[in-house]
Protein backbone atom coordinates (compact mmCIF):
# COMPACT_ATOMS: atom_id res chain seq x y z
CA UNK A 1 0.00 0.00 0.00
CA UNK A 2 1.02 3.06 -1.12
CA UNK A 3 1.20 6.06 1.87
CA UNK A 4 -1.70 8.30 1.97
CA UNK A 5 0.36 11.79 1.21
CA UNK A 6 1.29 9.86 -1.88
CA UNK A 7 -2.86 8.81 -2.77
CA UNK A 8 -3.84 12.56 -1.81
CA UNK A 9 -1.34 13.85 -4.65
CA UNK A 10 -2.38 11.14 -7.01
CA UNK A 11 -6.20 12.62 -6.53
CA UNK A 12 -4.68 15.99 -6.86
CA UNK A 13 -3.14 14.95 -10.16
CA UNK A 14 -6.52 13.27 -11.14
CA UNK A 15 -8.26 16.77 -11.02
CA UNK A 16 -5.98 18.36 -13.03
CA UNK A 17 -6.90 15.86 -15.82
CA UNK A 18 -10.16 16.70 -15.66
CA UNK A 19 -9.92 20.43 -15.91
CA UNK A 20 -7.41 20.21 -18.81
CA UNK A 21 -10.22 18.09 -20.57
CA UNK A 22 -12.31 20.99 -19.69
CA UNK A 23 -9.99 23.46 -20.41
CA UNK A 24 -9.17 22.22 -23.81
CA UNK A 25 -12.85 22.33 -24.95
CA UNK A 26 -13.05 25.62 -25.07
CA UNK A 27 -10.98 27.92 -26.74
CA UNK A 28 -10.48 30.52 -24.40
CA UNK A 29 -9.03 28.00 -21.58
CA UNK A 30 -7.55 25.70 -24.14
CA UNK A 31 -3.91 26.18 -23.49
CA UNK A 32 -3.82 26.71 -19.71
CA UNK A 33 -5.66 23.60 -19.61
CA UNK A 34 -3.21 21.79 -21.30
CA UNK A 35 -0.72 23.09 -19.37
CA UNK A 36 -2.28 22.32 -16.02
CA UNK A 37 -2.44 18.69 -17.47
CA UNK A 38 0.78 18.46 -17.85
CA UNK A 39 1.41 19.54 -14.01
CA UNK A 40 -0.44 16.53 -12.75
CA UNK A 41 1.54 14.74 -14.93
CA UNK A 42 4.80 15.20 -13.75
CA UNK A 43 3.30 15.54 -10.17
CA UNK A 44 1.99 12.03 -10.45
CA UNK A 45 5.37 10.99 -11.79
CA UNK A 46 7.88 12.70 -9.10
CA UNK A 47 5.19 11.20 -6.59
CA UNK A 48 5.39 7.31 -7.99
CA UNK A 49 9.43 7.84 -7.52
CA UNK A 50 8.87 8.39 -3.69
CA UNK A 51 6.05 6.49 -2.73
CA UNK A 52 6.97 3.60 -4.34
CA UNK A 53 9.89 1.73 -3.54
CA UNK A 54 11.51 1.94 -6.78
CA UNK A 55 14.72 0.23 -7.48
CA UNK A 56 17.20 0.93 -10.57
CA UNK A 57 16.54 4.69 -10.36
CA UNK A 58 19.54 5.59 -12.42
CA UNK A 59 18.43 3.42 -15.48
CA UNK A 60 14.81 4.91 -14.94
CA UNK A 61 16.26 8.34 -15.23
CA UNK A 62 18.27 7.26 -18.21
CA UNK A 63 14.98 6.35 -20.07
CA UNK A 64 12.39 8.96 -18.85
CA UNK A 65 15.76 11.03 -20.77
CA UNK A 66 15.99 8.99 -23.51
CA UNK A 67 12.07 9.14 -24.41
CA UNK A 68 11.85 12.93 -23.15
CA UNK A 69 14.28 14.92 -25.18
CA UNK A 70 13.26 13.14 -28.85
CA UNK A 71 9.42 13.85 -27.59
CA UNK A 72 9.75 17.41 -26.97
CA UNK A 73 12.21 18.14 -29.98
CA UNK A 74 9.84 16.50 -32.27
CA UNK A 75 6.80 17.88 -31.01
CA UNK A 76 8.24 21.18 -31.25
CA UNK A 77 10.13 20.71 -34.79
CA UNK A 78 7.39 18.97 -36.89
CA UNK A 79 5.66 21.08 -39.24
CA UNK A 80 2.10 22.07 -38.84
CA UNK A 81 0.35 19.77 -41.45
CA UNK A 82 2.82 16.75 -39.44
CA UNK A 83 0.98 17.11 -36.93
CA UNK A 84 -1.88 14.75 -36.86
CA UNK A 85 0.63 11.50 -37.69
CA UNK A 86 2.90 12.99 -34.90
CA UNK A 87 -0.34 12.77 -32.61
CA UNK A 88 -1.22 9.25 -34.06
CA UNK A 89 2.96 8.22 -33.36
CA UNK A 90 2.54 9.26 -29.89
CA UNK A 91 -0.79 7.40 -28.94
CA UNK A 92 0.55 4.08 -30.44
CA UNK A 93 3.60 4.22 -28.20
CA UNK A 94 1.54 4.66 -25.07
CA UNK A 95 -0.79 1.73 -25.75
CA UNK A 96 2.85 -0.19 -26.76
CA UNK A 97 3.89 0.70 -22.99
CA UNK A 98 0.59 0.17 -21.46
CA UNK A 99 0.93 -3.54 -23.30
CA UNK A 100 4.24 -4.11 -22.16
CA UNK A 101 3.47 -3.17 -18.36
CA UNK A 102 0.92 -5.54 -18.75
CA UNK A 103 2.98 -8.49 -19.95
CA UNK A 104 5.36 -8.01 -17.22
CA UNK A 105 2.58 -7.54 -14.71
CA UNK A 106 1.73 -11.16 -15.47
CA UNK A 107 5.15 -12.63 -14.54
CA UNK A 108 3.23 -12.65 -10.83
CA UNK A 109 0.34 -13.76 -12.40
CA UNK A 110 -0.47 -16.23 -8.84
CA UNK A 111 -0.71 -12.92 -6.98
CA UNK A 112 -3.16 -10.93 -9.04
CA UNK A 113 -6.70 -11.35 -8.63
CA UNK A 114 -9.34 -12.58 -10.76
CA UNK A 115 -10.80 -9.00 -12.01
CA UNK A 116 -6.83 -7.89 -12.46
CA UNK A 117 -6.02 -11.27 -14.87
CA UNK A 118 -9.21 -10.15 -17.27
CA UNK A 119 -7.62 -6.88 -17.35
CA UNK A 120 -4.25 -7.42 -17.73
CA UNK A 121 -5.56 -9.74 -20.84
CA UNK A 122 -7.43 -6.68 -22.18
CA UNK A 123 -4.79 -4.25 -21.61
CA UNK A 124 -2.14 -6.05 -23.55
CA UNK A 125 -4.60 -7.01 -26.60
CA UNK A 126 -5.80 -3.37 -26.87
CA UNK A 127 -2.14 -1.72 -25.96
CA UNK A 128 -0.58 -3.55 -29.09
CA UNK A 129 -4.22 -2.81 -31.32
CA UNK A 130 -3.39 0.61 -31.07
CA UNK A 131 0.32 0.20 -31.17
CA UNK A 132 0.01 -1.44 -34.42
CA UNK A 133 -3.14 0.71 -35.72
CA UNK A 134 -1.36 3.54 -34.97
CA UNK A 135 1.86 2.78 -36.49
CA UNK A 136 -0.77 2.39 -40.14
CA UNK A 137 -2.07 5.71 -39.51
CA UNK A 138 1.11 6.78 -39.27
CA UNK A 139 2.17 5.45 -42.68
CA UNK A 140 -0.83 6.48 -44.45
CA UNK A 141 -0.39 10.08 -43.25
CA UNK A 142 3.14 10.56 -43.41
CA UNK A 143 2.45 8.96 -46.75
CA UNK A 144 4.57 6.45 -46.66
CA UNK A 145 2.15 3.95 -47.45
CA UNK A 146 -0.99 4.65 -49.59
CA UNK A 147 -3.75 7.07 -48.28
CA UNK A 148 -6.52 4.94 -50.12
CA UNK A 149 -8.47 2.70 -48.08
CA UNK A 150 -6.63 -0.96 -48.65
CA UNK A 151 -9.15 -4.02 -48.89
CA UNK A 152 -9.08 -7.26 -50.43
CA UNK A 153 -11.26 -10.35 -50.84
CA UNK A 154 -12.72 -11.73 -47.48
CA UNK A 155 -10.71 -9.37 -45.35
CA UNK A 156 -13.78 -8.84 -43.07
CA UNK A 157 -13.89 -12.70 -42.48
CA UNK A 158 -9.93 -12.74 -41.63
CA UNK A 159 -10.65 -9.69 -39.39
CA UNK A 160 -13.62 -11.84 -37.71
CA UNK A 161 -11.32 -14.71 -37.14
CA UNK A 162 -8.32 -12.53 -35.83
CA UNK A 163 -10.79 -11.33 -32.98
CA UNK A 164 -12.53 -14.63 -32.35
CA UNK A 165 -8.97 -15.86 -32.17
CA UNK A 166 -8.43 -12.88 -30.03
CA UNK A 167 -10.49 -13.46 -27.66
CA UNK A 168 -10.09 -17.47 -27.20
CA UNK A 169 -6.50 -16.35 -26.24
CA UNK A 170 -7.20 -13.79 -23.51
CA UNK A 171 -9.42 -16.50 -21.89
CA UNK A 172 -6.76 -18.90 -22.39
CA UNK A 173 -4.35 -16.40 -21.04
CA UNK A 174 -6.69 -15.38 -17.96
CA UNK A 175 -7.61 -19.13 -17.47
CA UNK A 176 -3.66 -20.01 -17.07
CA UNK A 177 -1.63 -16.61 -16.40
CA UNK A 178 1.09 -17.75 -19.05
CA UNK A 179 3.53 -15.17 -19.96
CA UNK A 180 4.14 -17.17 -23.62
CA UNK A 181 0.16 -16.74 -24.07
CA UNK A 182 0.10 -13.18 -22.98
CA UNK A 183 3.15 -12.46 -26.07
CA UNK A 184 1.20 -14.53 -28.41
CA UNK A 185 -1.80 -12.19 -27.42
CA UNK A 186 -0.35 -9.30 -28.03
CA UNK A 187 1.31 -10.29 -31.51
CA UNK A 188 -2.28 -11.32 -32.52
CA UNK A 189 -3.36 -7.91 -31.35
CA UNK A 190 -0.93 -6.54 -33.63
CA UNK A 191 -2.29 -7.92 -36.39
CA UNK A 192 -5.96 -7.30 -35.40
CA UNK A 193 -4.43 -3.37 -35.45
CA UNK A 194 -3.40 -3.33 -38.91
CA UNK A 195 -6.31 -4.94 -40.36
CA UNK A 196 -8.47 -2.37 -38.28
CA UNK A 197 -6.77 0.35 -39.74
CA UNK A 198 -5.91 -0.88 -43.75
CA UNK A 199 -9.35 -0.35 -44.79
CA UNK A 200 -9.47 2.95 -43.63
CA UNK A 201 -8.56 6.12 -45.76
CA UNK A 202 -8.44 9.82 -46.72
CA UNK A 203 -9.79 12.35 -44.25
CA UNK A 204 -11.23 9.22 -42.29
CA UNK A 205 -7.40 8.58 -40.82
CA UNK A 206 -7.75 11.22 -37.93
CA UNK A 207 -11.10 9.72 -36.65
CA UNK A 208 -9.66 6.29 -36.18
CA UNK A 209 -6.83 8.11 -34.55
CA UNK A 210 -9.17 9.72 -32.31
CA UNK A 211 -10.71 5.81 -31.88
CA UNK A 212 -7.20 4.50 -30.97
CA UNK A 213 -6.81 7.43 -28.44
CA UNK A 214 -9.65 6.19 -26.76
CA UNK A 215 -8.80 2.62 -26.92
CA UNK A 216 -5.48 3.41 -25.26
CA UNK A 217 -6.83 5.06 -22.77
CA UNK A 218 -9.23 2.03 -21.70
CA UNK A 219 -5.87 0.14 -22.10
CA UNK A 220 -4.17 2.77 -19.67
CA UNK A 221 -7.06 2.18 -16.74
CA UNK A 222 -7.37 -1.62 -17.71
CA UNK A 223 -3.47 -1.35 -16.60
CA UNK A 224 -4.19 0.94 -13.26
CA UNK A 225 -6.85 -1.52 -12.47
CA UNK A 226 -4.07 -4.25 -12.63
CA UNK A 227 -1.36 -2.51 -10.44
CA UNK A 228 -3.93 -1.09 -8.21
CA UNK A 229 -3.21 2.46 -9.14
CA UNK A 230 -6.65 4.66 -8.71
CA UNK A 231 -4.44 7.63 -10.68
CA UNK A 232 -3.85 5.59 -13.80
CA UNK A 233 -7.22 4.03 -13.99
CA UNK A 234 -9.09 7.27 -13.74
CA UNK A 235 -6.39 8.88 -16.36
CA UNK A 236 -7.28 6.06 -18.68
CA UNK A 237 -10.69 6.34 -18.09
CA UNK A 238 -11.30 10.09 -18.87
CA UNK A 239 -9.56 9.99 -22.16
CA UNK A 240 -11.76 6.22 -22.65
CA UNK A 241 -14.41 7.98 -22.07
CA UNK A 242 -14.19 11.64 -23.30
CA UNK A 243 -12.25 10.12 -26.86
CA UNK A 244 -15.39 8.21 -27.60
CA UNK A 245 -17.00 11.04 -27.59
CA UNK A 246 -14.78 13.21 -29.09
CA UNK A 247 -14.58 10.28 -31.89
CA UNK A 248 -18.39 10.37 -32.65
CA UNK A 249 -18.30 14.42 -32.69
CA UNK A 250 -15.79 14.38 -35.18
CA UNK A 251 -17.21 12.00 -37.18
CA UNK A 252 -20.50 13.93 -36.82
CA UNK A 253 -18.65 17.02 -38.19
CA UNK A 254 -17.90 15.36 -41.20
CA UNK A 255 -21.76 13.88 -41.56
CA UNK A 256 -19.93 10.21 -41.20
CA UNK A 257 -21.02 7.54 -38.34
CA UNK A 258 -18.03 5.43 -36.86
CA UNK A 259 -18.94 2.66 -38.65
CA UNK A 260 -19.37 3.65 -41.68
CA UNK A 261 -15.57 4.98 -41.27
CA UNK A 262 -14.45 1.47 -39.82
CA UNK A 263 -16.39 -0.52 -42.65
CA UNK A 264 -17.37 1.89 -45.50
CA UNK A 265 -14.66 0.91 -48.02
CA UNK A 266 -15.96 -3.16 -47.85
CA UNK A 267 -19.12 -1.25 -49.46
CA UNK A 268 -17.58 1.57 -51.24
CA UNK A 269 -18.30 4.32 -49.06
CA UNK A 270 -15.04 5.84 -47.78
CA UNK A 271 -14.56 9.21 -48.88
CA UNK A 272 -11.32 8.67 -50.42
CA UNK A 273 -12.88 5.52 -52.48
CA UNK B 1 -15.85 -2.10 0.11
CA UNK B 2 -13.27 -4.53 -1.48
CA UNK B 3 -10.31 -3.30 -3.32
CA UNK B 4 -11.44 -4.29 -6.52
CA UNK B 5 -14.81 -3.11 -6.07
CA UNK B 6 -13.64 0.35 -5.20
CA UNK B 7 -11.45 0.30 -8.17
CA UNK B 8 -14.72 -0.61 -9.88
CA UNK B 9 -16.91 2.27 -8.30
CA UNK B 10 -14.02 4.78 -9.45
CA UNK B 11 -14.47 3.37 -13.13
CA UNK B 12 -17.66 3.92 -13.42
CA UNK B 13 -17.34 7.40 -11.99
CA UNK B 14 -14.60 8.82 -14.21
CA UNK B 15 -16.69 7.19 -17.80
CA UNK B 16 -19.49 9.57 -16.49
CA UNK B 17 -16.65 12.61 -16.11
CA UNK B 18 -15.35 11.79 -18.85
CA UNK B 19 -18.53 11.83 -21.28
CA UNK B 20 -19.43 15.25 -19.04
CA UNK B 21 -16.43 17.26 -20.01
CA UNK B 22 -16.21 17.08 -23.32
CA UNK B 23 -19.70 16.92 -24.35
CA UNK B 24 -19.65 21.04 -25.78
CA UNK B 25 -16.53 20.92 -27.74
CA UNK B 26 -16.38 23.39 -30.68
CA UNK B 27 -15.16 21.66 -33.80
CA UNK B 28 -11.65 23.39 -34.33
CA UNK B 29 -10.67 22.68 -30.84
CA UNK B 30 -11.41 18.33 -32.09
CA UNK B 31 -7.59 18.40 -32.81
CA UNK B 32 -5.95 19.81 -29.85
CA UNK B 33 -8.47 17.70 -27.86
CA UNK B 34 -7.66 14.33 -29.13
CA UNK B 35 -4.12 15.59 -28.52
CA UNK B 36 -4.40 16.88 -25.12
CA UNK B 37 -6.16 13.30 -23.77
CA UNK B 38 -3.74 11.72 -25.76
CA UNK B 39 -0.58 13.19 -23.22
CA UNK B 40 -3.05 12.61 -20.57
CA UNK B 41 -2.65 8.67 -20.97
CA UNK B 42 0.57 9.09 -21.44
CA UNK B 43 1.05 8.87 -17.74
CA UNK B 44 1.30 5.08 -18.43
CA UNK B 45 4.65 6.19 -17.30
CA UNK B 46 3.56 5.68 -13.74
CA UNK B 47 3.10 2.04 -14.16
CA UNK B 48 6.02 1.30 -16.44
CA UNK B 49 8.06 3.45 -13.13
CA UNK B 50 6.63 0.51 -10.81
CA UNK B 51 7.58 -2.08 -12.81
CA UNK B 52 10.83 -0.75 -14.21
CA UNK B 53 11.31 -0.26 -9.93
CA UNK B 54 10.91 -3.48 -8.88
CA UNK B 55 12.26 -5.82 -11.60
CA UNK B 56 14.60 -8.06 -10.53
CA UNK B 57 16.39 -9.69 -13.55
CA UNK B 58 17.96 -8.16 -16.45
CA UNK B 59 15.24 -9.23 -19.31
CA UNK B 60 12.60 -7.51 -16.88
CA UNK B 61 14.28 -4.58 -16.76
CA UNK B 62 14.84 -3.91 -20.05
CA UNK B 63 11.03 -4.63 -21.71
CA UNK B 64 9.94 -2.22 -18.60
CA UNK B 65 12.81 0.82 -19.52
CA UNK B 66 11.62 0.17 -23.50
CA UNK B 67 8.14 0.87 -21.85
CA UNK B 68 9.21 3.85 -19.79
CA UNK B 69 10.83 5.27 -22.57
CA UNK B 70 7.93 4.77 -24.80
CA UNK B 71 5.33 6.34 -22.29
CA UNK B 72 8.20 9.50 -22.27
CA UNK B 73 7.62 9.93 -25.45
CA UNK B 74 3.76 9.57 -25.27
CA UNK B 75 3.65 11.75 -22.37
CA UNK B 76 6.20 14.67 -23.04
CA UNK B 77 5.39 14.79 -26.40
CA UNK B 78 1.85 14.61 -26.15
CA UNK B 79 1.68 17.71 -24.10
CA UNK B 80 4.56 19.88 -26.11
CA UNK B 81 2.42 19.08 -29.09
CA UNK B 82 -0.83 20.23 -28.05
CA UNK B 83 1.04 23.45 -26.72
CA UNK B 84 2.12 23.93 -30.32
CA UNK B 85 -1.26 23.29 -31.88
CA UNK B 86 -2.97 25.43 -29.17
CA UNK B 87 0.02 28.50 -29.73
CA UNK B 88 -2.41 29.89 -32.33
CA UNK B 89 -5.75 29.99 -30.82
CA UNK B 90 -5.58 33.48 -28.99
CA UNK B 91 -2.38 33.15 -27.98
CA UNK B 92 0.31 35.74 -27.19
CA UNK B 93 1.43 35.84 -31.04
CA UNK B 94 -0.73 37.07 -33.48
CA UNK B 95 -2.01 34.33 -36.37
CA UNK B 96 -0.30 34.32 -39.59
CA UNK B 97 -2.15 32.94 -42.11
CA UNK B 98 -0.12 29.52 -43.07
CA UNK B 99 -0.87 28.86 -39.11
CA UNK B 100 -5.02 30.35 -39.02
CA UNK B 101 -7.16 28.36 -36.42
CA UNK B 102 -9.11 26.79 -39.37
CA UNK B 103 -6.09 25.49 -40.85
CA UNK B 104 -5.29 23.25 -37.99
CA UNK B 105 -8.25 22.23 -36.28
CA UNK B 106 -10.38 20.93 -39.39
CA UNK B 107 -9.17 18.94 -41.88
Amino acid sequence: MIPVWAQVCYVVAAVCFILALKGLASPKSARRGNLLGAFGALLAVVVTFFAYDIDNLGWILLAVAVGAVPGALGARRVAMTAMPQLVALFNGVGGGAAALVAILELRHAELLSDGALVASAFTILIGSVSFAGSAVTFLKLQELMTGRPITFPGGPFVFGGVLVAALGLGVWTVATGSVTLAIILALVGLLAGVLLVLPVGGADVPIVISLLNAFTGLAVAAGGYVLENALLLVAGTLVGASGTILTRAMARAMGRSVSSILFGAFKGGSTAG
Amino acid sequence: MTEGVALLTVFVLAVFVGFEVVSKVSSTLHTPLMSGANAIHGVILVGAVIVAGTADEAGVLVVALIAVVLATLNLVGGFVVTDRMLEMFGGTRPPTAEVAPAKVGGE
